[in-house]
């Protein structure tokens, strides 16, 4: 099993390694000068050429590739060239907000969603499966950015409970932060609660109809014994992978949300930053989001895996 | 337990009929006017082949019937309770603690997820019969009483760290637990290789008679039963059929059905064997020592030398594991050989499938275990038999359409049934569509990979003769890999008994089943269960000698 789980981490940094290709040649095929767009009006030759050689923009491609890669891996990740700023400092509070938001998200919609799920197997075809499949359902059909303002009109505007906006600084005390950041949670919380609840209970029923489970049944067990002990963890593997795409989607899939109410995430940096041509910044927010995103998969791969009893028991 | 007690009645069963709903919104009855008793300490035989509503009864038993299903009629006492009457609280408190259940394939019946110890002390310590530490001391002495290995820590293992035969003895431990009054055995070593079920009869006897427990032992095989049953019970079509002592039953079937169904399984074990008569002729296919392996570790097929005629049927037999399908599938080329040689009418096959002309993929056909699985559901048996014409023949849909008749014609099937599709056919209709499909090609050998072991006794009887029919008038050779020696006697020319990968007897059939036997052979040869009802004893007496 070892072997296995070794292989697959091994893989994720292989990808990793593509994604980074990917990114930097991405950034180096963007239409137009890239000096030239910095400096805008100041834009004369000699500025340009003296601009042009302080980047290294006169070095072949993959010689500031090499160098930037080398310098990521060691945390350097390079300096603003609208701010002039250390890149990496300048995001660090951001990557905080991101990963805050995506957290407490998670933790509020997979408990719920899974809990669901499993309620809705145990229940197929019972009223509370219906409603349950019919309301997720309604919250994915929406675009996040829709059902977000729809919460902003009803809960904030007026019902007042909760705030608008969750323009979040670094001083906000950790308690002020949950209540300030409510309504996107909520929102994010809708967006994902389909997919894993629908996962959950697909995947609990295709294994309710396991010869193990009829066995556990007329061994006399409580129904919820037989869900929650027998089939739930026959169903893991689907779940988790169901989980881990969306806990992606918390990290580098919410710019729209970001946007919507005024949270000072990571997405709206990168925006930011590619309209602004930053591209160190835009470099570097494209690392974070690939390395998250192969992470998260790399770990539910390594998590089904070792769920399995087969692959953690050898014969 | 006393005499007394011995003679109350435990289940009272009267009047009992079971529907099933169709998709379509009709009933379909699965069960029909069911009687019968069950006294303390007494195992009543269920036999039946498969629709006989032999295992719908069984589970009516435990108050239990199968999504759709229906108690619609009749009542279940047990211990002078009308259990179909309790709420789903009083009859989970009966199910696993009063009355416990043994299934089919335990391989299935097991939890993957969980270790085999926690599932059979989880039925004792829910129904808040036994502490934990106790459970854990009675799962141990059962494994022990069950001779499974390392009683102590057979209950840390996972299911697929245990054996077919393990498994189905630990799922007798966990129906024990709890010390049931009643135990419903479903075709409890029907998936197991014969030599395994000897062994496992004989640890699901002593628990009953040790511990006094009444059975309702549900089977297909008559010779199973005959050493188990106090008394037997034959189904068909959801109706009884007859209900006798076990004994009587065998030897002095009353109803038609009952006498075709001995019958049928004392043919199986007499019977002469059908002779060599292909002396000297030139073999269609010939194996030289051909090894082949899955993966660089084990084996899978070693060494193995074979020949077959025109005309001839060589069985391949071997208990699961042994090598027999392996072999099937280097010889058609799915599993490339290592090494070894496989000549056909002289010339030699190339080891990969690609390799291989589009004529000599047609010269060698297959005909599998499951139809269901062999079967593309959504297609016409009119697509399905006329492919290969068209494949390999080159014919025109015309021409392929009038093949497909003949064929139809050929295997005994109605010509109405050209544009049917696999769900609206019976298993041995289905049986026979692959045989026509395989017959399609033309081909000169065909290979019979357990064709009819999913099949009920009397449709695989039919099969079998359908396939010697074929065989004379169309001069086929059958390479016929199976794990029941009843088939081989009647079928085969020649035998190869495989073990472990390798042939250990090879010859005419006449010669490797009479004396002297190869060890292994007299073992297998052994282990198929008789119709007497003192085989068993006689079996494990011989055998407890010999060790």
């Amino acid at each position: 099993m070892l072997n296995l789980v070794l292989k697959r981490a091994a893989l994720g940094l292989i990808t990793l390694w593509a994604a980074s290709v990917l990114i930097f040649a991405g950034t180096q095929i963007l239409p137009g000068d890239l000096a030239q767009a910095v400096l805008q009006n100041n834009a004369t030759p000699e500025n340009v050429a003296a601009l042009r050689e302080e980047l290294g923009l006169d070095r072949p491609a993959v010689e500031r590739y090499a160098e930037w890669l080398g310098n990521a891996v060691h945390g350097d990740l390079g300096t603003s060239l609208v701010n002039h700023r250390d890149v990496a400092q300048d995001l660090a509070p951001r990557l905080y907000n991101t990963f805050f938001l995506a957290l407490y998200a998670a933790i509020i919609a997979i408990p719920l969603s899974v809990g669901l799920g499993v309620l809705a197997a145990a229940w197929q075809g019972s009223a509370f499966d219906s409603a349950a499949n019919a309301v997720t359902l309604l919250a994915i059909s929406l675009p996040e950015y829709f059902l977000g303002y729809l919460l902003i009109k009803w809960v904030a505007v007026q019902w007042g409970l909760f705030p608008v906006l969750a323009s979040v600084t670094p001083e906000t005390s950790f308690t002020e932060r949950l209540y300030m950041t409510f309504l996107p949670m909520l929102t994010l919380v809708l967006v994902i609660m389909a997919h894993i609840m629908r996962m959950t209970r697909a995947s609990v029923i295709s294994v309710m109809s396991s010869p193990y489970i009829e066995m556990a049944v007329l061994k006399g067990l409580a129904k919820w014994r037989v869900v929650v002990e027998h089939a739930l963890p026959n169903a893991l593997a689907p779940i988790i992978n169901v989980v881990a795409l969306n806990l992606a989607y918390l990290i580098v899939g919410v710019v729209v949300i970001e946007v919507v109410f005024v949270y000072p995430g990571l997405g709206q940096s990168m925006v930011d930053a590619v309209s602004k041509r930053d591209v160190p910044v835009v470099q570097a927010c494209g690392l974070i989001f690939a390395a998250v995103f192969i992470s998260l998969n790399m770990i539910a791969d390594i998590l089904a895996i070792v769920s399995n009893p087969r692959l953690r028991h050898p014969r | 337990m006393n005499d007394r007690q011995r003679d109350t009645t435990l289940l009272d069963v009267q009047g009992l009929r079971i529907e099933a709903l169709t998709p379509s919104g009709a009933a379909a009855v699965l069960v029909e006017n069911a009687s019968f008793t069950l006294k303390r300490g007494e195992v009543l035989g269920l036999i039946g082949e498969s629709g006989a509503g032999k295992s719908t009864i069984g589970l009516a038993s435990m108050n239990y019937t199968r999504a759709g299903c229906a108690i619609t009629a009749g009542r279940i006492l047990f211990d002078g309770r009308d259990i179909l009457n309790l709420s789903e609280r009083e009859g989970r408190a009966l199910r696993g603690a009063r009355i416990a259940y043994i299934a089919q394939s335990a391989a299935a019946s097991f939890n993957p997820a969980l270790t085999i110890g926690r599932q059979v002390c989880e039925v004792a310590i829910r129904h808040k019969i036994l502490g934990k530490a106790e459970a854990k001391q009675r799962a141990v002495d059962l494994f022990r009483t069950l001779e499974l290995p390392d009683p102590e820590t057979f209950g840390n293992r996972y299911p697929h760290q245990a054996s077919g035969g393990q498994l189905q003895r630990a799922m007798a431990a966990m129906a024990m637990i709890t010390e049931p009054d009643l135990l419903v055995f479903d075709e409890p070593t029907t998936a197991l290789d014969v030599t395994t079920q000897v062994e496992v009869l004989a640890a699901f006897r002593k628990l009953i008679r040790d511990r006094g427990t009444a059975a309702l032992y549900i089977t297909h095989d008559l010779a199973v039963v005959a050493q188990i049953a106090d008394r037997i019970m034959v189904l068909r079509h959801g109706k009884t059929v007859e209900t006798g002592d076990a004994d009587d039953i065998l030897q002095h079937p009353r109803e038609t059905y009952t006498k075709q169904l001995v019958a049928e399984r004392a043919a199986a074990m007499i019977g002469h064997f059908i002779a060599d008569n292909h002396a000297g002729e030139a073999p269609v296919l010939s194996l030289k020592a051909v090894v082949a392996s899955y993966s660089s570790l084990n084996r899978a097929v070693s060494d193995v030398s074979l020949e077959l005629k025109r005309g001839e049927t060589l069985a391949i037999v071997g208990e699961s594991g042994s090598g027999k399908s392996t072999l099937a599938r280097v010889v058609v080329g799915l599993l490339p050989r290592e090494s070894g040689d496989i000549d056909f009418k002289g010339e030699r096959l190339p080891p990969a499938l690609h390799e291989r002309s589009r004529d000599t993929l047609r010269r060698i056909q297959m005909i599998y275990q499951i139809p269901d699985l062999a079967l593309n559901p959504k297609q016409t048996l009119l697509e399905i038999i006329g492919r290969p014409i068209e494949f390999y023949l080159g014919k025109s849909k015309e021409e392929a359409r009038e093949r497909v008749l003949a064929l139809l014609r050929q295997i005994e099937l109605p010509e109405s049934y050209l544009l049917r599709k696999p769900p609206a056919l019976s298993g041995g209709q289905k049986q026979r569509v692959c045989i026509a499909r395989a017959l399609a090609a033309e081909p000169d050998i065909v290979i019979c990979d357990e064709v009819v072991s999913a099949l009920d006794p009397l449709v695989a009887e039919e099969i079998l003769g359908l396939l010697r029919r074929l065989q004379e008038t169309l001069g086929l050779a059958y390479l016929f890999i199976t794990h029941d020696l009843s088939t081989v006697r009647r079928l085969a020319n020649k035998v190869a008994v495989m073990r472990k990968g390798e042939v250990v007897a090879y010859g005419e059939t006449s010669e490797i089943f009479s004396p002297p036997y190869h060890p292994y052979t007299k073992l297998l040869l052994s282990s198929v269960p008789e119709m007497r009802s003192d085989w068993l004893d006689e079996v494990l007496q011989m055998r407890s000698f010999r060790d």
